[in-house]
């Protein structure tokens, strides 16, 4: 499956990286969060779960705020708003 | 940073849930086959070793997403240092229970040999772990979780391995001329053909010149509880971890922790804070790297205690004990590292289905003079990368994170290409983040480090190709939301 990047409506992303193995996700997700502007969610789909840790540190370094997350299944569905 | 706590889909008790059952099940299947391999003779308790301390090795790399990879990969990819904390961690550990092991006299560790021919390889490696999405280990445990994609890794760096270190062509010819007299004047027998296919020439014109010590044995202390402990332990181990910890924290992470603690003059009080919430700040991945320090450690000296009690120096004198003759090397030997390694074994597999097909390779060092091709079922450390599976598998099970992923065309077109250079890149550096590195440092070879100063080289130039092939790709996509 390709990555796909969506505009949900304003200020609402999504980046759906399923079936990527690293480093795809992490590094889709640093491109997501550089393009889209301070403050909009980012939906973030994705099934590799060492990425996890990685995508939870950037958001971290970055200050961005994990709002949400929904894990089960060996998919997981964030949702990430900018800082 | 707020970080939301994960839902997960309600349903029965966990204990009751389909997936727990499964990683029960997985876990039960190893203790019936272990069972069965005592009943059978008590004597595979040797290659029961081997098979639960990868079990327990898979378990903890899938819980702390332990990948060595990702040490470097992401700390130039996306800037975050956590994993190459965790692999210093464990560095660290490792090296304080190898002491001990040393001191008690059990210790398995042979250091390798110090040469240029680490740097080329461990580069080579490096830069093929960033496309294949783990190292040698992170792919066994992402197997375990269901990615045929590292599944593919695997099949390419036994493969690549077994080719590597067995063929023999028009390229034998480029070899420095220096090495096929050397290769030429040791004195092995005629059917090793040691001066016909280039990695036999470069092991015994080369490598074999090679002197390989640890740094005990540099200053003429091996044998001392000063040079075990000050040299090999905290000079060639803890006192580089302490600098590199230091340097992540100043480069990777620092800054980041002092905006958020709204830090502007940071007191030494401060910064061994934030040197605290950067250990810390995966504790999944922290609790890995102790667990997997002490395990690694505490491996060695189970492995030495059992060649004791055996008598025995190598696992091929069991086999042979056992009535097991086929597959081992001219001096009755197995590949039998005694601690975490993964590459050699991973190599036997390749060479093994190779030797099934036609392909014989046991007129080489690699397999006919040193590491044998045993039947898989009697392949001890080839046990321990089936438990690094299965104790992920359990793992991942477990934590409802088991999915089966097959691979697209690019991942699959990655997989076997970095793949095949980690495989190239191993035999070089004559092992790979694992044994050539992780193993190396943490018992006092030097060597260690140049593997991880190659691997860094290879895993940045990597990295950037890696980039260039995304934004590449990405340009080619018509979406108005391309990245």
């Amino acid at each position: 499956m390709a990555m796909t990047f969506n505009k949900l409506g304003d200020h609402e992303w999504e980046l759906n990286v399923c079936g990527y193995t690293c480093p795809h996700p992490q590094m889709y997700t640093k491109k997501a969060l550089q393009k889209i502007e301070s403050g909009d969610m980012l939906t973030l789909i994705f099934d590799n779960p060492s990425s996890g840790e990685s995508i939870m540190a950037m958001c971290e370094a970055e200050g961005s705020d994990l709002v949400d997350r929904h894990d089960g299944g060996g998919s997981f569905t964030w949702k990430i708003r900018k800082a | 940073m707020n970080v939301a706590t994960a839902t997960t889909a309600s349903g029965p008790h966990w204990l009751l849930r389909k997936s727990s059952l499964q990683a029960t099940s997985v876990f039960l299947l190893v203790v019936l086959c272990s069972l069965l391999a005592l009943a059978k003779d008590t004597r595979f308790v040797y290659m029961l070793v081997y098979v639960w301390f990868g079990l327990a090795y898979g378990m903890l790399l899938q819980y702390g997403r332990f990948c060595m990879a990702s040490a470097v990969r992401d700390l130039f990819a996306v800037k975050v240092p956590r994993m190459a904390v965790g692999m210093m961690i464990a560095v660290a550990l490792y090296a304080v229970v190898a002491a001990i092991v040393t001191l008690a006299g059990f210790s398995t560790f042979h250091p390798n040999a110090m040469g240029w021919h680490i740097v080329i390889g461990a580069a080579i490696f490096g830069f093929g772990i960033v496309f294949t999405g783990g190292c040698a280990s992170g792919s066994l445990y992402k197997a375990g979780e269901g990615n045929m994609n590292s599944m593919l890794v695997i099949l390419a760096i036994s493969f690549s391995q077994a080719i590597v270190v067995s063929a023999s062509g028009w390229w034998d010819s480029l070899v420095p001329q220096s090495w096929i007299a050397a290769a030429a004047a040791q004195d092995m027998p005629a059917e090793l053909t040691i001066t016909q296919g280039w990695f036999d020439i470069f092991t015994a014109g080369y490598i074999w010149n090679l002197k390989g010590t640890t740094t005990a044995e540099i200053f003429d202390m091996a044998g001392t509880a000063t040079g075990i402990v000050l040299l090999n332990t905290m000079l060639t181990a803890i006192l580089p971890v302490i600098i590199i910890l230091v340097a992540l924290y100043v480069f990777y992470y620092r800054k980041g922790h002092l905006r958020r603690t709204g830090k502007a003059n940071p007191t030494l009080r401060d910064e061994i804070a934030g040197m605290w919430a950067m250990f810390t700040s995966s504790k999944n991945t922290a609790i890995a790297g102790i667990g997997l320090g002490i395990l690694a450690g505490l491996h060695m000296y189970v492995t030495g205690a059992l060649r004791e009690h055996y008598d025995i120096f190598n696992f091929g004198e069991l086999l042979v004990a056992m009535g097991y003759t086929s597959g081992l090397s001219i001096q009755d030997t197995v590949f039998d590292p005694g601690y975490w390694y993964i590459t050699t074994q991973e190599a036997q597999w390749g060479g093994w289905v190779m030797q099934k097909l036609g392909i014989d390779s046991m007129d080489s060092i690699f397999f006919g003079l040193d590491n044998g091709l045993p039947n898989p079922l009697l392949n001890a450390p080839g046990f321990m990368s089936i438990g690094i599976i299965l104790g992920a598998s359990v793992m991942a099970l477990a934590r409802r994170e088991f999915k089966w992923k097959l691979p697209n065309w690019e991942s699959a077109f990655f997989a076997i290409v970095g793949g095949t250079l980690m495989g190239i890149g191993a035999r070089l550096a004559m092992g790979c983040n694992i044994g050539a590195f992780f193993a190396t440092v943490t018992n006092g070879d030097p060597s260690g480090w140049v593997f991880l100063f190659g691997m860094t080289i290879g895993a940045y130039i990597g990295v950037k190709a890696f980039t260039w092939w995304m934004d590449w790709s990405d340009s080619r996509k018509t979406s108005e939301c391309g990245l």
